[in-house]
C-alpha cells in the first residue's frame, strides 16, 4: 500500500458500464484522495450506485480503470478488495446473531476466536451499541441495524469504506442525527469514505467533497460550499438546493462579470466563461439571499435590482417566503429571516428586490 | 324488488364461497376417512386390540421398517440432487425457463406413466441390459427391476419436484444483497455458500425433505409396478388387506400411517423458519 494515511486512495480513470444498450456510467473520472468523504450525489438512474458497486467489485465496468492506492483492481473479486460496505438494505445476516455479523469479516481473514469476540466489542462501542452483541438483526430498529452495518463494515480495518444511500429507509430525525455520527465516526477512524445519496441536504451536510452526477457523468465535483455558491450548470444549481433561473440576453462583459440585460434591468453575474454579447443565457440566484430593497442589507453589496409583482406570500416561522413574478412573468422566490421589524408583504404588492453580483451565476 | 348487490352483506360471502367444497369434502372425505379409521377400534369389537397386537406383528414390522428405510433412501437421493438444481433455478437465470420445464413435464405426467417407463427401462430386456450388453460392459442382463434398487430409483425421481421447488423457492427468498455484503465482507464464493446460502435456506430444505418424506411413506403405485410383490410398503399391505376385506387390520395399518405422517409433519412444523416456508403469501 502507497497510500498515505489510514485512508485509500481511489481513482476513477474514464470508467464505463453498459447494460444492454444504454449507458448506466459514461465516461467517469474521479480522484478521491485518501481519508476523504467524498459524496456521489445525484437522482436515481444518474449511475451512482452503478459505480459504487463497480468500486465495490459487485458490477464490471464494460471500460475504464479503477485504482485503489495506485493498483488497479478491475480484475480483483470483491472479497479480495478488503474495503468496508454499507448498503441500503443494511445486508445483515438474518441468521447471525448481532456479535456473529460484526465478527463475520474478522472470521474470513482468520481472527483467532478471542482477538474477534474483542474487536466485535470495540466495534459495538463505536457505534453506541454495546451490549447487543447477542440479539439477532430482527430485535433491533432500523436505526440500530444501521449501527451494526457499519460496525460490521469497519471492523476488520479497511482504508476504504463505501456506503450506498444508508440512511434512505430511516425517518429524518434520526436520519439527521446518523449523519452527524457518520462525520464523527470519518473523523475517528480516518479512512476514505465514498457515501451515496439523493439526498443533497445529506451529501452537503456530510461531505468533503460531492460528485454530482447526472445520465452517468458527473456534472460538477467540489467543496459542498462551492457547488451552492458557484453551481457551473443549470443541472447542479437545480439540484442542489433551490435556484431561480433568469433567462437573459448578454449586453456586455466587465473583466469576469457578465453584465446582462433580464425582463428590462441591468443584472450582473459572474461567469465562467466569456459569453458573447447578444447570447441568450440563463443567470441563476438563490431564494435566500434575495431582499427586498427597502430592508436590504448594504446597497454596496446588492447591486442588482429588479422590479417584481408579490404573487404568494408565506409565513413559515423562521422565515417568509415569497413567490414574486417579475416583468413578464418569470416567476422567482424570496425567503425572508422572519422578523417582527420587518414588515410583511401582501399579495399584489410591487416591489424592487436587491442581491449581490457574487450571488448570481451564470450557468 | 331492488336490490344493490354492490352491497351485499360481507359477513356471509367467505362462507358462501367456501361451502360447495366443504359440504363436498364431509361428504366424500372426511365421513369415509373417519368410519374407516372407526373400524379400526370397532371390529370386530370396541377395544384397541387391534394396535396392541401391532408390537407382536412380524409382517407389520418388516413391512414399516421396509418402508421407513426406503423414504429415507429417497428423500437422501432427492436431497442430494435437488440442492444443485435449485441452485441453478435461481442464480441461472437465463436458464430458469428450460430447468422448470424440464421439472415439471414429469411433474405433470401421470405417476403410472412414469412407473411403466421405468419398468420398461430397468427390465430384464429393457433399454439398460440392452444398452450395457450390447456395449459388451455386461454378460447377463443385471437384475434391477424387482428389486428395492428399483424403488428407490423411480420413487426419487419421482419425487424430486417435491424436492425442487421448495429449495428453489427459500433460496429465491435470500436477499442478494446479503451474498455481496458476504462476499464485500471477505468470503469467496465457497464460503458464501456454506456460512449465508446453505444455512438460510434450510427452511425450504426441511420443507422438501418433510413433503417428499411423507409422500414415499404413503407410495402405493410405484413400489407395487417396479418393486415387485416381494419388496412390499405399508400401502401395499393395506391394499392387500382391503382386497383380502380385511377392513380392521387394513384401517388399523392406515390410522397407523396416517398418524406417522401427522407427526412428522408437526415436529417440521415447530422447526424455526420451517413453518414459514410452507405459508402461502396471501396479501
Amino acid at each position: 500500500m502507497n497510500g498515505s494515511g489510514r485512508g485509500a486512495s481511489v481513482l476513477l480513470t474514464d470508467l464505463e458500464k453498459r447494460f444492454d444498450r444504454t449507458n448506466a456510467v459514461d465516461g467517469v473520472s474521479l480522484d478521491i484522495h485518501s481519508g476523504e468523504f467524498l459524496t456521489l450525489l445525484g437522482p436515481s438512474g444518474s449511475g451512482k450506485t452503478t459505480t459504487l458497486m463497480m468500486i465495490a467489485g459487485f458490477e464490471t465496468p464494460t471500460a475504464g480503470d479503477i485504482a485503489i492506492d495506485g493498483t488497479s483492481v478491475v480484475a480483483m473479486p470483491p472479497y479480495r478488495r478488503n474495503i468496508g460496505m454499507v448498503f441500503q438494505s443494511y445486508a445483515l445476516f438474518p441468521h447471525l446473531t448481532v456479535a456473529d455479523n460484526i465478527g463475520f469479516p474478522l472470521k474470513q481473514r482468520g481472527v483467532p476466536k478471542a482477538e474477534r469476540a474483542k474487536l466485535v466489542a470495540e466495534a459495538l462501542e463505536l457505534v453506541h451499541l454495546p451490549g447487543y452483541g447477542s440479539r439477532y438483526p430482527r430485535q433491533l430498529s432500523g436505526g440500530q441495524q444501521q449501527r451494526v452495518a457499519v460496525a460490521r463494515a469497519v471492523v476488520f480495518k479497511p482504508r476504504l469504506l463505501l456506503m450506498d444511500e444508508p440512511l434512505g429507509a430511516l425517518d429524518k430525525q434520526l436520519r439527521e442525527n446518523l449523519q452527524l455520527e457518520m462525520r464523527r465516526l470519518h473523523a475517528d477512524l480516518g479512512i476514505t469514505f465514498i457515501y451515496v445519496t439523493h439526498d443533497q441536504e445529506e451529501a452537503l451536510t456530510m461531505s468533503d467533497r460531492i460528485a454530482v452526477m447526472n445520465d452517468g457523468k458527473v456534472a460538477q465535483i467540489g467543496r459542498p460550499e462551492d457547488l451552492y455558491d458557484r453551481p457551473t450548470s443549470r443541472f447542479v444549481a437545480g439540484f442542489i438546493g433551490e435556484s431561480n433561473f433568469l433567462p437573459a440576453i448578454v449586453r456586455g462583459l466587465e473583466d469576469d462579470v457578465v453584465v446582462a440585460e433580464c425582463e428590462g434591468a441591468i443584472i450582473r453575474a459572474l461567469s465562467p466563461g466569456k459569453p458573447a454579447p447578444g447570447e441568450k443565457v440563463m443567470l441563476t440566484t438563490r431564494p435566500e439571499r434575495l431582499r427586498f430593497a427597502d430592508t436590504a442589507l448594504n446597497p454596496n453589496i446588492a447591486q442588482n435590482r429588479l422590479s417584481v409583482t408579490v404573487t404568494e406570500a408565506v409565513f413559515a416561522g423562521e422565515r417568509c417566503r415569497y413567490m414574486l413574478q417579475a416583468g413578464d412573468g418569470t416567476a422567482m422566490v424570496l425567503k425572508e429571516p422572519s422578523s417582527a421589524a420587518i414588515r410583511r408583504r401582501s399579495v399584489g404588492e410591487r416591489a424592487e428586490i436587491a442581491w449581490s453580483v457574487a450571488d448570481t451565476i451564470l450557468v | 324488488m331492488t336490490r344493490d348487490w354492490s352491497r351485499a352483506p360481507p359477513a356471509m360471502m367467505p362462507l358462501l364461497l367456501v361451502a360447495p367444497l366443504v359440504v363436498f369434502m364431509l361428504a366424500f372425505y372426511a365421513l369415509p376417512v373417519v368410519a374407516m379409521l372407526m373400524r379400526s377400534v370397532s371390529d370386530p369389537v370396541w377395544s384397541v386390540a387391534n394396535y396392541a397386537a401391532l408390537p407382536e406383528d412380524v409382517v407389520f414390522l418388516k413391512t414399516f421398517s421396509n418402508t421407513f428405510y426406503t423414504s429415507l433412501i429417497v428423500t437422501v437421493a432427492t436431497l442430494l440432487m435437488a440442492y444443485p438444481v435449485a441452485l441453478a433455478l435461481v442464480r441461472a437465470p437465463r436458464w430458469a425457463p428450460l430447468i422448470l420445464v424440464l421439472i415439471l413435464l414429469p411433474f405433470w405426467t401421470s405417476v403410472l406413466v412414469r412407473s411403466y417407463a421405468w419398468m420398461v427401462l430397468m427390465g430384464r430386456h429393457g433399454l439398460i441390459n440392452e444398452a450395457l450388453t450390447a456395449a459388451g460392459l455386461l454378460e447377463r442382463p443385471l437384475r434391477i427391476l424387482n428389486t428395492p434398487l428399483a424403488t428407490q430409483i423411480a420413487m426419487t425421481h419421482i419425487l424430486l419436484p417435491y424436492m425442487i421447488l421448495p429449495i428453489a423457492n427459500a433460496l429465491r427468498q435470500i436477499d442478494p444483497s446479503l451474498l455481496r455484503a458476504s462476499s464485500g465482507l471477505g468470503a469467496p464464493p465457497w464460503r458464501t455458500f456454506m456460512q449465508v446460502t446453505l444455512p438460510l435456506s434450510m427452511p425450504g430444505v426441511a420443507a422438501g425433505v418433510l413433503l417428499v418424506f411423507v409422500l414415499a411413506l404413503g407410495f402405493y403405485i410405484t413400489p407395487a409396478m417396479v418393486g415387485g410383490p416381494r419388496e412390499i410398503t405399508l400401502s401395499m399391505l393395506i391394499a392387500q388387506q382391503v382386497d383380502h376385506l380385511n377392513w380392521a387390520y387394513a384401517a388399523t395399518l392406515s390410522a397407523v400411517l396416517l398418524a406417522t405422517s401427522l407427526a412428522l409433519i408437526g415436529i417440521c412444523y415447530r422447526l424455526p423458519g420451517v413453518g414459514n416456508a410452507f405459508r402461502m403469501n396471501v396479501r
